[in-house]
C-alpha cells in the first residue's frame, strides 16, 4: 500500500506524522517528496548509500544540421527555444532556455534535419539509505532550479511494492504536491484548527477528490484555534483519522529533530491505531466505489 | 517603490502573520499573495474585490474519440503519463507540450486553452491588495505569480505607492522564484527548529543565487532557546542580519481565529517585536 502524507497549508505536521508512522510500522519504505525543503531525514538520520542525480533531458542542436527553419521554436509549447535566421553571409543561431524546458522532446523529434539531440541536465539528487530495517528515499532539488516535479517522479520511481510506502508531500495543491500523491491508494491530510489550516484543507481535499484517492485527515494542534475543521469534516463525512494535541513537549522534541514516538512510547500505539484507521477507511472508500 | 518578499522555505513558519502584521503597519503601499496555490492572505485582509479575471495559462490535450484508430503513436511519445491506455487524457498530468497532436496521424488531438485559475484586484482596509486562486489541480503557479506581480507594480507606480508586500509561498521551487523577481529585499521568516534551520539556510542560499539582500526573523523564538543561537550563528556567518525574534505568543492565534492581523487585534509582544522589524525593514 502506498500511503502519502499532503497538506494545503505548510507547516500543518506533515513529516512529524510520516516520520512517526513510518517508525511506528514494519516493513516501511519512507520516501521524501517534499524535494525543495526536504526534511524527514533530519528525524530519521538514516545511513545514505547511494547517491543517483537526476536529470532532465533538454535540447541540444547540432549546428551543422539545423536550417534555422524555426519548427522547434514554434513547437515549443513552453517558449524555451528562440532562433534567430541567417541571412546572407551570417549563420544563424538557435538560443535554448535550459530552466523553461519541460523535457518533453518534442522539438528533437519534430525537427525536420534530425538536428536536435537530447542531453542530460542536473536538477538535483536522489538519495537511498536506510535507518534499521526502513527503506529510505529522498531528493534534493538543486538551488535555482524550479521543476520539482520530474525530480519528484524520479523519487517515486524508487517505490519498493512489496513494503507499505510513506510518501511525506510537499505543501501546496498544484503540480509538485499532484506528482507527489498520484497513485498513492491513500492520503493522509494534516491540518490545524485555524482559518488557515480550514482554507487550505478545503483545497487540499477538492485536489484529491479530482484525483480520486481516498482520504483522511490528522488534526496536529488540535487544541488551539477553532472547532471549524472539525464541524467542515463532520459535514464532509470525511474521516477524523487522529488528533495531535498541542504540547510544548512535542513542539521542543520537533525542533530538536526527535521523533515523538521515540520521546513517549504511548505515542507508538496511537500511530498504530492511525495505519489501522488508515486501513479502515480505505476499504470503506474503496467498498463505495 | 521598494519591493519586500516575505518567503520562509520551511511551510508553516508565520510568513502570513507577519505579512498581515507589515501591511497593518506600512503606509503607502500595495499587498500581493503570491502563495496562490493555497492562499490565505485574504482572510486577514477580507478583500473587497473589484475587478475579476480569468488566468488563461497552458493547454490541456483533447482525443477526438471518433477519428482515433488507438494506433499508440500519442501513448508512445508522451512523458507525462497522461494519456491513459484506453486513450482517455488525465487532464491533471497533461503539461500541453502538444507533442501528441502533432504526432496523431489522424490530426485526432487537439489542445484546448486551459482556464488555470482567477486573480483579483481588491480594496482592503490596509490599501490595495492583488490576490489569485489557482483552479484545482492545476499547474502553471509560476505563470499566475509573474501574472499578479505585474499587476500590483503596475497599480502600485500608477498610484506612487512606496512599498509592494509580497507574501510568498513556501518551498525554493518555481512560483518562489517567480515571486522574487524585481524584490529589493526578502524577509525570511523561521522557526528554532532543526527543519526550520535547513529550510532556512536553502533559502538564503536562494536570495543569494538571484542577488537579493536577505533579512531574517525567528519566530516562536523562545520554544527552544539553543536552536535559535543556531539560527542566529548561521546568519551571521552567512551575512544575514536578524531583523527580530518574535515570541511564542497565543494572542498570534486568537487573531488569526478572529480574521484580524496581530497589530490590530491586541496590544502583545508579538506585534510589539513587529513594530521593531517593521522599523528596521523601513530604514
Amino acid at each position: 500500500m502506498i500511503i502519502s502524507v499532503a497538506s494545503g497549508k505548510g507547516g500543518t505536521g506533515k513529516t512529524t506524522v510520516a516520520v512517526n508512522l513510518a517508525l511506528s510500522l514494519k516493513n516501511i519504505q519512507l520516501l521524501d517528496c517534499d524535494v525543495e525543503e526536504p526534511n524527514a531525514h533530519l528525524f530519521i538520520g538514516p545511513h545514505i548509500k547511494d547517491k543517483v542525480g537526476a536529470s532532465i533531458p533538454v535540447p541540444e542542436v547540432d549546428e551543422a544540421k539545423c536550417t534555422y527553419c524555426g519548427k522547434c521554436r514554434d513547437v515549443c509549447a513552453y517558449h524555451a527555444i528562440a532562433v534567430v535566421p541567417g541571412d546572407s553571409g551570417n549563420k544563424g543561431s538557435v538560443l535554448i532556455f535550459k530552466h523553461l524546458c519541460h523535457g518533453c522532446g518534442a522539438c528533437s523529434l519534430l525537427c525536420p534535419r534530425g538536428a536536435i539531440k537530447e542531453v542530460s541536465k542536473e536538477i538535483g539528487i536522489i538519495e537511498l539509505g536506510e535507518k534499521d530495517n526502513m527503506q529510505f528515499v529522498q531528493g534534493r532539488l538543486n538551488i535555482g532550479e524550479t521543476m520539482s516535479p520530474p525530480l519528484i517522479r524520479q523519487v517515486k520511481n524508487y517505490i519498493n511494492p512489496t513494503k507499505t510506502v510513506i510518501i511525506d508531500a510537499p505543501p501546496g495543491t498544484s503540480c509538485p504536491v499532484i506528482t507527489a500523491v498520484k497513485g498513492s491508494n491513500f492520503c493522509v491530510l494534516v491540518t490545524e484548527p485555524t482559518p488557515f489550516g480550514l482554507n487550505d484543507l478545503i483545497l487540499a481535499v477538492e485536489v484529491l477528490r479530482k484525483l480520486q484517492i481516498p482520504f483522511g485527515v490528522v488534526i496536529n494542534r488540535s487544541d488551539i484555534g477553532d472547532g471549524k475543521v472539525e464541524d467542515y469534516c463532520r459535514q464532509g463525512y470525511i474521516p477524523v483519522l487522529m488528533k495531535i494535541p498541542f504540547s510544548r513537549e512535542i513542539a521542543v522534541s520537533y525542533s530538536r529533530g526527535t521523533p515523538i514516538v521515540e520521546k513517549d512510547l504511548s505515542y507508538r500505539d496511537k500511530f498504530i491505531n492511525l495505519y489501522l484507521g488508515i486501513c479502515g477507511a480505505k476499504n470503506e472508500a474503496n467498498s463505495r466505489h | 517603490m521598494k519591493q519586500i518578499a516575505v518567503i520562509s522555505g520551511k511551510g508553516g513558519t508565520g510568513k502570513t502573520v507577519v505579512t498581515g502584521g507589515l501591511a497593518a503597519l506600512a503606509k503607502s503601499k500595495i499587498m500581493v499573495d503570491c502563495d496562490v496555490d493555497a492562499a490565505d492572505l485574504h482572510l486577514l485582509l477580507h478583500p473587497l474585490v473589484k475587478e475579476r479575471h480569468d488566468f488563461r495559462s497552458g493547454q490541456t490535450a483533447v482525443i477526438d474519440k471518433k477519428s482515433c484508430s488507438r494506433c499508440g503513436e500519442c501513448l508512445a511519445a508522451c512523458r507525462f503519463g497522461a494519456i491513459k491506455t484506453d486513450y482517455r487524457i488525465e487532464s491533471f498530468s497533461c503539461e500541453g507540450c502538444a507533442l501528441c497532436s502533432y504526432l496523431c496521424p489522424h490530426g485526432a488531438i487537439r489542445m484546448e486553452e486551459n482556464v488555470a485559475g482567477e486573480w483579483f484586484i481588491s480594496d482592503t482596509r490596509y490599501g490595495p491588495f492583488v490576490h489569485a486562486k489557482l483552479g484545482i489541480a492545476e499547474e502553471n503557479s509560476g505563470k499566475l505569480v509573474v501574472k499578479i506581480k505585474q499587476v500590483a507594480k503596475e497599480l502600485a507606480e500608477k498610484q506612487a505607492l512606496d512599498y509592494m508586500i509580497i507574501d510568498g509561498p513556501p518551498g525554493i521551487g518555481c512560483p518562489v522564484i517567480a515571486s522574487l523577481s524585481g524584490v529589493d529585499c526578502v524577509l525570511i521568516v523561521t522557526e528554532p527548529t532543526l527543519s526550520g534551520l535547513h529550510d532556512a539556510k536553502r533559502v538564503m542560499e536562494l536570495a543569494k543565487h538571484f542577488n537579493i539582500p536577505a533579512k531574517l526573523v525567528v519566530n516562536k523564538y523562545d520554544l527552544n532557546p539553543s536552536m535559535t543561537e543556531r539560527v542566529e550563528e548561521f546568519c551571521l556567518s552567512a551575512g544575514v542580519p536578524v531583523s527580530g525574534k518574535i515570541v511564542f505568543d497565543k494572542t498570534v492565534v486568537k487573531a488569526l481565529v478572529e480574521g484580524k492581523t496581530i497589530i490590530e487585534y491586541a496590544q502583545c509582544a508579538a506585534g510589539d517585536e513587529l513594530r521593531k522589524i517593521w522599523e528596521i525593514l523601513k530604514s
